[in-house]
């Protein structure tokens, strides 16, 4: 049984930032909607399904807003899918919306993510209340930090490199208008000397808090002989879940994701990805969430990717550019981040990443993680369509 | 199309409240007895996916916890949609369409005794103009059922109301899982104190706990694993507006449209398990699918016989296989419903093969 390709063709997000007061949740994911459409060259009655991911329900204070947000999206009649995948969640929903398309279910479906986190406090919203988690437990860092020090003491990575992941992601930001963060001034020293939050993570090593929105149109081959730009191709496509918290899981490079990357490698007919991807887009809320996931990928030996992030190699003219688009260090919508990153890998390979674009990009990687380390999702886009 | 069944199906015992139990303690016993059933570890299911909220957990990323009680080691495929797990269904039916899979489970569960779930599902409006105005959901049905039986020319009324009442929950007598049994005639029924008018305690569904699991297998490894299977011959799903305001409340079109798109009025059904949480709904459901007479309405009873959130819509699919993994059933059509007044509606057609 043959699958029907994927193609992405119209690609739209907000720009991102601490507090969207001027609209509602509505109003946010409708502009992204439309950009997507507009990129696309469609108008709502060409969109046969939806499919809308975000992180937990409790940042906006909405239960399962999707049912709110039928109108603005033009869903009424439509089918409306809500993936929730914790911080994966913006990859996932986005492989839901392929597969619809894959299963030639539907011919063309848009699927968006956000957040909305200025509607609460991320910070507490993701200390969960006791019993459910140990107590003084602060946020995705508090969560994430020993897992650093790990990786830390495993490779016995040099403390700075953390610093360098920030440094090179935030000045990357520069380039996209859509990031958050804008740092003019940031050096290299300003994140070192930043304050300490949780050891051994830093202020400036930190994703902000961001209200944002990403939205895609994916379609079928014949969806893409009409669009009016490049489409980008999906070559593969997985997810892959693990517990949170059982003896054995290695939280420094979960197996989950490991098996994950294997996974799309092998649809995509990828054996070497260090040589054969030509750009990545990944998942690191963190600093050190890049030397860290670039082992668990496969584009570095255990105990090396720090090495790499060393060399300049992930730098935007590097031979293999980590998060062009500044990443999730310098764009936080949780719910989004994960799509941004599906989303912007396809811009890449699309030629359309305007000012932080890669030269020559063929194939890029996207990627998204959630929960602590255990949901992973993951594709890879080509600019032209797989063969068989 | 290739073609996918519906070969396991389980449920817990749906109760008023399990304050003894986690979700994983509640859900793991229902997830064992449908791998059991099809003689599968969780580790040879090719995809799983799952439905749940938040919201009744009162925390974030409350499914990982669930995920745990898999036993998702080595690592697994999975998903999960945070919407009643009759879309967790339909998401595992369309990867399984793909050919990425031949099996998958596919697991819901939603414990409403930890919070009031009137006010709970408040939260699930539109949250700048309706949610702050905090109408129950009891209040929004019993709108619904005003504007039914106010309507020229739906013949409902307050009787009609209280049949489907006394039907669902006669009919669970049998259903050893369901959270009420039993029930006084109509007309004793129409004795009772209204609850939110012209809704009386008998036209709205028990508040309770509960979970359930399906597992789906394509072509010949359904034919392997279940003697019988339930053949998906269609599945759709719609949504509506979801302010009351531009809704026609006495009608469903979204039901009308995902049935039509299933395949659901190309032959007739003889069973159909509808999930109308209200008595008034079913009477829309009805009318909207064009339901005979001679079909059988939610022989398990139904939501007004049990109505976990987030379980209830799977398990109308659930029931409506296990009717024809019996033999009890030829072609069944199974409805799950989410949102305020029938917002949105999902429509699976099943078949079994030609006894």
């Amino acid at each position: 049984m043959t699958k029907e390709p994927v193609a992405v063709v119209g690609i739209g997000q907000t720009k991102h930032t601490a507090a969207r007061r001027d609209v509602s949740i509505a109003g946010l994911v409708r502009e992204a909607a439309v950009r997507a459409l507009t990129d696309a060259g469609l108008g709502w009655a060409d969109i046969d399904a939806v499919v809308i991911g975000k992180a937990p329900d409790f940042f906006e204070g909405v239960m399962m807003p999707e049912l709110y947000l039928a109108d603005a999206l033009g869903a009424v009649g439509k089918p409306m899918l809500r993936v929730h995948t914790a911080g994966s969640v913006g990859g996932s929903t986005a492989l839901v919306a392929a597969g619809l398309v894959a299963a030639r279910v539907h011919r063309t479906v848009l699927t968006l993510a956000f957040e909305k986190q200025s509607e609460s406090n991320a910070m507490w919203g993701l200390s969960l209340p006791i019993p459910f988690q140990q107590p003084l437990l602060a946020g995705a860092g508090g969560f994430f930090a020993p897992h650093v020090r790990a990786y830390l003491r495993r490779t016995g990575a040099p403390p700075g490199i953390g610093a360098l992941v920030a440094y090179k992601d935030r000045r990357n930001a520069l380039r996209n208008p859509y990031a958050h963060l804008h740092e003019h001034d940031l050096t290299l020293d300003k994140v070192r000397s930043s304050p300490m939050l949780w050891d051994p993570i830093r202020y400036s090593e930190t994703c902000p808090s961001s209200d944002g929105a990403c939205a895609m149109v994916l379609t079928d081959r014949a969806g893409a002989d009409r669009a009016p730009y490049p489409p980008a191709w999906m070559h593969g496509g997985a997810m892959r879940s693990e517990p949170t918290l059982f003896a054995g899981k290695d939280f420094v490079s979960p197996r989950a994701g490991r098996d994950c990357a294997a996974d799309v490698y092998r649809q995509a007919g990828i054996t070497d990805p260090r040589r054969e991807i030509d750009a990545v887009e990944m998942y690191v809320p963190f600093s050190w969430y890049e030397p860290m996931w670039l082992e668990n990928l496969g584009f570095a030996d255990e105990g090396e990717g720090w090495k790499l992030t060393e060399s300049g190699i992930t730098e935007i003219d590097g031979e293999l550019p980590v998060n062009p688009s500044g990443g999730v260090l310098s764009t936080n919508p949780i719910g989004a981040s994960g799509m941004l990153r599906f989303a912007e890998a396809a811009l890449q390979v699309r030629g359309r990443a305007g000012e932080h674009q890669v030269d020559g990009v063929r194939k890029a990687l996207g990627h998204a993680y959630g929960g602590g380390s255990q949901f992973f999702s993951m594709w890879v886009v080509a600019d032209t369509p797989p063969t068989g | 199309m290739r073609q996918v069944a519906i070969v396991a199906f389980g449920q817990s015992d749906h109760r008023p409240d399990s304050a003894e139990t986690s979700e994983v303690e509640m859900l793991m016993p229902v997830l064992h007895q449908v791998l059991d059933t099809v003689g599968l570890r969780a580790g040879e299911i090719d995809f799983t996916c799952s439905g749940s909220s938040d919201y009744l957990a009162g925390r974030a990323f409350s499914f990982t916890m669930a995920l745990d009680g898999v036993g998702a080691w080595p690592p697994i495929s999975e998903s999960h949609v945070e919407m009643d797990g009759a879309w967790a269904l339909y998401e595992a039916w369309t990867r399984l369409l793909t050919g990425e899979a031949d099996t998958a489970l596919v697991y819901a569960y939603g414990k409403s005794s930890p919070g009031d779930l009137r006010e709970v599902l408040t939260r699930q409006l539109d949250p700048y103009y309706m949610a702050p105005l905090w109408p129950d959901s009891v209040s929004l049905a019993a709108l619904q059922a005003q504007a039914l039986i106010d309507a020229a020319d739906t013949g409902a009324d307050e009787r009609a109301l209280a049949g489907v009442a006394a039907r669902s929950r006669t009919a669970a007598e049998t259903n050893p899982h369901a959270q009420l049994t039993g029930s006084p005639p109509p007309e004793a029924l129409l004795d009772e104190p209204y609850l939110v008018r012209p809704l009386r305690r008998h036209d709205c569904p028990p508040i309770g706990d509960g979970a359930a699991a399906v597992v789906l297998a394509a072509g010949d490894t359904a034919r392997r694993l279940c003697p019988r299977p339930a053949w998906i011959r269609g599945m759709d799903h719609r949504t509506e507006a979801h302010s009351l305001g531009v809704r026609d409340l006495t009608r469903s079109p979204s039901t009308r449209l995902a049935a039509e798109r299933a395949g659901a009025f190309q032959a007739p059904v003889d069973l159909a398990e509808l999930h109308a949480p209200f008595t008034s709904q079913e009477l829309i459901l009805r009318r909207e699918l064009r339901l005979a007479d001679a079909v059988r309405v939610n022989p398990s009873g139904g939501a007004l016989a049990a109505n976990p959130m987030m379980a209830a819509g799977l398990i109308r699919l659930g029931e409506a296989a296990a009717a024809i993994h019996r033999g009890a059933a030829g072609r069944a059509l199974a409805h799950a419903t989410s949102g305020p007044c029938l917002q949105q509606n999902l429509v699976a057609v099943l078949e079994g093969d030609v006894l």
